[in-house]
């Protein structure tokens, strides 16, 4: 084990500071930080994609999964216990990956945007077909127990949040690793020049294919958190809207650093709120000027402006 | 057999209104690499300025058969107005920057219009249907379809013949194609290339704005319409390869009669049968049925 | 084609009936009620359900507070509270909903939530209501689901379930044509259409089990193009043709279908016709069934406060009041109802011990809050059948349900119901 560094520090001091802190949030911050906290897993996992110089519009087919693998142990199994649903969530995104991942693997650009997109829209159309699991309506998940414990209804709340903080500062420490690491450098590499990555040794193929799993297993995982948190799943998880809503934040976010997704996620998280709350009819309008100015003023991402000194934080 | 005639008309209906919106992204695309999402928005323009204008047309009670022109006098307005002033105005200062972050330029655009929109027309529907009675209606295989209908195909063989010929037969339409095979030698031999793109977006927009000032008289004018078009246009495109005319009328061929067909055999999977088609395409042929050709980085 | 009335206008509308509210002659301090109201301002949904439910609200809210309501209802605020609104935009799916629900209560504090047009969003915050203990009305969403896979101490829903539409749609059809052989639908890919369709289907089935369904189409929504649905509905050539349907989608198909002859071949149910039959005027084809998910706009009951709501409604939004508006209206005036019921000052326990099985006048006439242990509401449900007199729609051959026949009884589900009793109600 190598010291921590500074991205590391922060992520960890950042996790101390949300969890003394959340007890002192009001409960509708509480709310929306672990919302943020639990979309900031998706966009990170795009984050890494996107250092592949892969995006995805169809981030929703995991993000969905992992809801409705968690809804229905909840549903089928009776089972409560959001260890239980977390870890089943990740085995299954993580299983679909491995089969959706193989026909991915080849494909870069905007095709790669679009097949995943497909992927995401035949996942919506099955489940709307499908009455017994609610159609467009979906249905409630309730967390009754963690890890073999029961929740009383404040303190599920907490759990949640310090769940969702702990996994956001585990997986952000983790990516800033694996990023670090060998197979995580070719990433780039694998953006920069395909065919000098080849003529190194290395495979673009499995590359693509490791890091594609990697990104799907992060998402399912937030789609249970967000699930849970919410305690109401539908298709629309799935719905390309919600893709391309995730690709925003991560362009918003940028790719500097492993935490900037989570910044971005609670930024868009907390303009879109104050949108829909001073601006009920308009508030489309605000978040795609917004979405503007960004790419216009900070094309690098919000991170820009924290790592003015220059230094590639990554 | 009257059933599968049906399949076929309903295929070839559906297919020339795909075409007609279809054909606009992928010209934008081929030319300006730009995958337009607010080609939707555009459409909705299209609808809402021709429900307008045949609106006005028809209450100040002049003659009914005028309101066909209206219809092409709005997509046409829709296209010189707009075009302009988003391509001018906004996405010439994006010019270089990574296609996906173009992709967001116009999804914010698309939200943007979308609220214009509401602005400007309100939430409430808008409907004019008398340019669809006005032409009666023919029956072919036992079954009733309104002429409009046919026009509607008729239009649309218009518009690929046009395109096909203007891009062999004209010099605008060579350089067009020039710009779409190589931007920079393009503009290293001289051509205009701001100007071909101000003309790419007028055109591109004015047609997505056709096809829904084409809709609007068979549809009720909502907010939102523009949506489902987009995703659908893009499926269209992505199947037949992004960029490519003779792309775009085989993948509105495609997904028209795929539809039609799972609407009459199988209406359960309608709803993602052209995800579904766009996924086996995608599969067999990773860059669409007619792949552009694409430099290899070394 | 009147433009709505801009959200800062209308709160400006809002703030002087609430300042107008707050003169109450000097007395023990009234403190105002403030309900968080959720529609759709945005969308599709937005034109025929949303903006008409916001304006039923900002009408009654305002009325209320200056007293101006005919009785029995004629005493200001909620037992002399003034009324004050916060609006929020219903688009954007479950998730976004239940933050903004959240949000409502524990940020810009409301003493009442009401609001919710769409099931899912209905279904996804009932048990956040639950955790949060807030008194929450659901005032338009129609999926059964939501009190039968489920009971709540703080929801209730001041308007019928969905399943009622879809009964009332079969016994009226099977008393119209008697002979009816071959069914067939179209409905939107979503649960309601879904619901509708199923319910629909179930009842004509056990109403008539030698009826058969020729084709049940399920279009996207908003999808806006139905030829080749047209076509199967056409080729099946079935006697009546279902659809729930509604607005953009609705006016589409009704455009569409009619120069093609559906119209002419089919009886044709709109279940949810009516928000679209003030714009579709004459275009509706004569001798079309038309529903309007209860006693509403053309069906409501020719009693005051119905008048009342007509005339206010069109003088100052220029246009006819349609079921949204009569739902926002069924929710405020029940809210209003428990609130004089349980006293002035009252805690909103004793306000839920009030409205719980309570029942009250409405312009839709008297609903019962009979159902989940008083949390559901029942209604009548009504069809008629359009028929075009001097280029106006009008509805003839009108049949009311009482509440009891359209609706299961209490602690049953609707499928099991349509399955097993309704023969028995014919």
């Amino acid at each position: 084990m190598r010291a921590p560094d500074r991205t590391e520090k922060i992520a960890l001091l950042g996790l101390f500071a949300l969890l003394a802190g959340g007890a002192f949030l009001p409960q509708w911050a509480l709310f929306l930080v672990t919302l943020a906290l639990a979309k900031g897993l998706v966009v990170l996992s795009l984050l890494l994609l996107m250092r592949t110089g892969l995006v995805s519009f169809g981030h929703g087919l995991y993000y969905c999964l992992g809801a409705y693998a968690a809804g229905m142990v909840g549903q089928l199994l009776h089972v409560g216990d959001a260890a239980v649903m977390l870890l089943v969530a990740l085995a299954v995104s993580c299983a679909v990956a491995l089969i959706v991942g193989l026909l991915l693997a080849s494909y870069r650009g905007i095709f790669f945007a679009m097949l995943s997109l497909a992927f995401s829209m035949i996942l919506y159309g099955l489940l709307v077909k499908s009455a017994a699991l609610g159609s467009t309506d979906g249905f409630n998940i309730t967390v009754t127990a963690a890890a073999g414990a029961s929740l009383s209804s404040a303190s599920r709340r907490y759990l949640l949040f310090a769940l969702s903080a702990s996994f956001a500062a585990m997986a952000a420490v983790g990516m800033h690793r694996f990023l670090g690491s060998h197979l995580g450098r070719l990433a780039p590499a694998v953006r920069d020049n395909e065919l000098r990555v080849e003529y190194l040794g290395a495979s673009v193929r499995r590359v693509v294919y490791l890091n594609t799993i990697i990104a799907a297993a992060l998402t399912g995982l937030a789609g249970a958190l967000t699930a849970l948190v919410v305690g109401h799943i539908d298709p629309e998880m799935a719905y390309w809207t919600t893709s391309g809503e995730f690709v925003f934040v991560a362009i918003l976010s940028g790719t500097a650093s492993v935490l900037a997704p989570f910044l971005g996620s609670l930024l868009f998280e907390l303009l879109r709120s104050f949108a829909y709350q001073y601006s009920p009819n308009t508030w489309q309008m605000v978040v795609g000027a917004a979405m503007l100015l960004v790419i216009m003023f900070l094309p690098t991402g919000l991170w820009a402006v924290f790592g003015r000194r220059g230094k590639r934080v990554a | 057999m009257g059933h599968v005639l049906a399949v076929v008309i309903d295929g070839i209906i559906y297919s020339s209104w795909l075409f007609i919106i279809a054909v606009g992204l992928t010209l934008i695309y081929g030319v300006m690499k730009i995958l337009n999402l607010a080609h939707g928005s555009f459409y909705a323009l299209g609808a809402y300025a021709a429900a307008s204008l045949v609106g006005r047309w028809l209450s100040a009670g002049r003659a009914p058969f005028g309101s066909y022109a209206m219809l092409i006098l709005a997509a046409i307005l829709v296209g010189l107005v707009v075009g302009p002033l988003i391509e001018r105005g906004l996405l010439r200062f994006m010019y270089g920057k990574d296609e996906i972050v173009l992709v967001l330029v116009t999804y914010a655009v698309f939200l943007i219009l979308e609220d214009a929109i509401k602005l400007v027309w309100g939430v409430d529907a808008y409907f004019v249907s008398e340019p669809y009675g006005l032409l009666g209606s023919l029956s072919i295989a036992g079954l009733t379809y309104p002429v409009y209908s046919a026009a509607l195909v008729v239009v649309s063989l218009l518009v690929g013949a046009a395109f096909a010929l203007a891009l062999k037969r004209t010099r605008q339409g060579k350089l067009l194609t020039a710009v779409i095979q190589d931007r920079e030698i393009s503009a290293a031999m001289g051509i205009d290339v701001r100007r071909v793109y101000l003309v790419t977006f007028t055109l591109g927009t004015m047609l997505a704005a056709t096809g829904g000032a084409l809709t609007a008289p068979t549809v009720s004018v909502v907010p939102g319409m523009g949506v489902e078009v987009i995703v659908l246009a893009f499926a269209v495109v992505v199947i037949g390869g992004l960029g490519s005319f003779a792309g775009a009328a085989l993948g509105s061929l495609i997904v028209g009669m795929v539809r039609s067909a799972a609407v009459h055999y199988l209406p359960a999977v309608e709803l993602f049968s052209v995800y579904a088609v766009m996924a086996v395409v995608l599969i067999a042929r990773p860059k669409g049925l007619f792949r552009a050709l694409e430099a290899r980085k070394i | 084609m009147a433009r709505p009335i801009p959200l800062f206008e209308g709160l400006a509308i809002l703030a002087i009936a609430s300042a107008a509210g707050a003169q109450q002659p000097a007395g023990a301090e009234v403190k105002p009620v403030k309900i968080g109201i959720v529609t759709f301002l945005s969308g599709a949904a937005a034109g025929p359900f949303g903006v008409p439910a916001r304006n039923g609200a900002e009408l009654l809210v305002e009325a209320i507070n200056a007293g101006s309501l005919p009785p029995p209802y004629a005493t200001k605020g909620f037992g002399g509270a003034p009324l004050s609104l916060a609006f929020i935009d219903e688009a954007g799916g479950t998730t976004k909903q239940v933050s903004e629900y959240r949000d409502l209560v524990q940020r810009q504090n409301v003493d009442v939530v009401v609001g919710y047009i769409s099931s899912g969003d209905c279904l996804a915050v009932a048990p956040v209501a639950e955790e949060l203990k807030k008194l929450t009305v659901l005032f338009d969403c129609g999926s059964p689901r939501i009190f039968e896979d489920a009971s709540y101490q703080y929801v209730f829903r001041t308007d019928a379930h969905a399943a009622m539409d879809s009964v009332g749609a079969a016994l009226y059809v099977t008393e119209l044509k008697p002979g009816l052989k071959k069914i067939a639908g179209i409905n939107q890919n979503y649960a309601w259409g879904q619901d509708s369709w199923n319910d629909f289907e179930s009842a004509i089935k056990a109403l008539k089990p030698a009826v058969e369904t020729t084709t049940s189409q399920m279009p996207k929504l908003l999808s806006g193009q139905y030829g080749a649905e047209i076509s199967a509905l056409l080729s099946g050539d079935p006697d009546v043709v279902h659809s729930s349907f509604w607005d953009g989608d609705l006016e589409a198909f009704v455009l569409q279908a009619a120069p093609r002859g559906v119209f002419a071949k089919s009886t044709v149910i709109l279940t949810a016709g009516e928000t679209a039959m003030a714009r579709l005027g004459a275009q509706i084809p004569d001798g079309t069934v038309i529903g309007a998910r209860g006693p509403h706009g053309v069906y409501a009951p020719d009693n005051q406060l119905n008048r009342w709501l007509r005339k206010a409604f069109f003088d100052r939004y220029g246009v006819a009041a349609t079921y949204p508006a009569y739902h926002m209206a069924q929710a405020l005036l029940g809210l209003k109802t428990a609130y004089e019921k349980a006293g002035s000052g009252a805690g909103q326990e004793k306000v839920i011990a009030a409205l719980e099985g309570s029942s009250f006048e409405t312009p839709s006439g008297t609903i019962r809050m009979a159902l989940a242990k008083g949390h559901q509401a029942i209604e009548e449900t009504v069809y008629g059948t359009t028929k075009t007199v001097k280029g106006q729609v009008t509805v003839v051959n009108v049949k009311r349900y009482p509440a009891e026949v359209v609706n299961p009884p209490e602690g049953m589900k609707t499928q099991d119901w349509i399955k097993a009793s309704l023969k028995r109600t014919k």
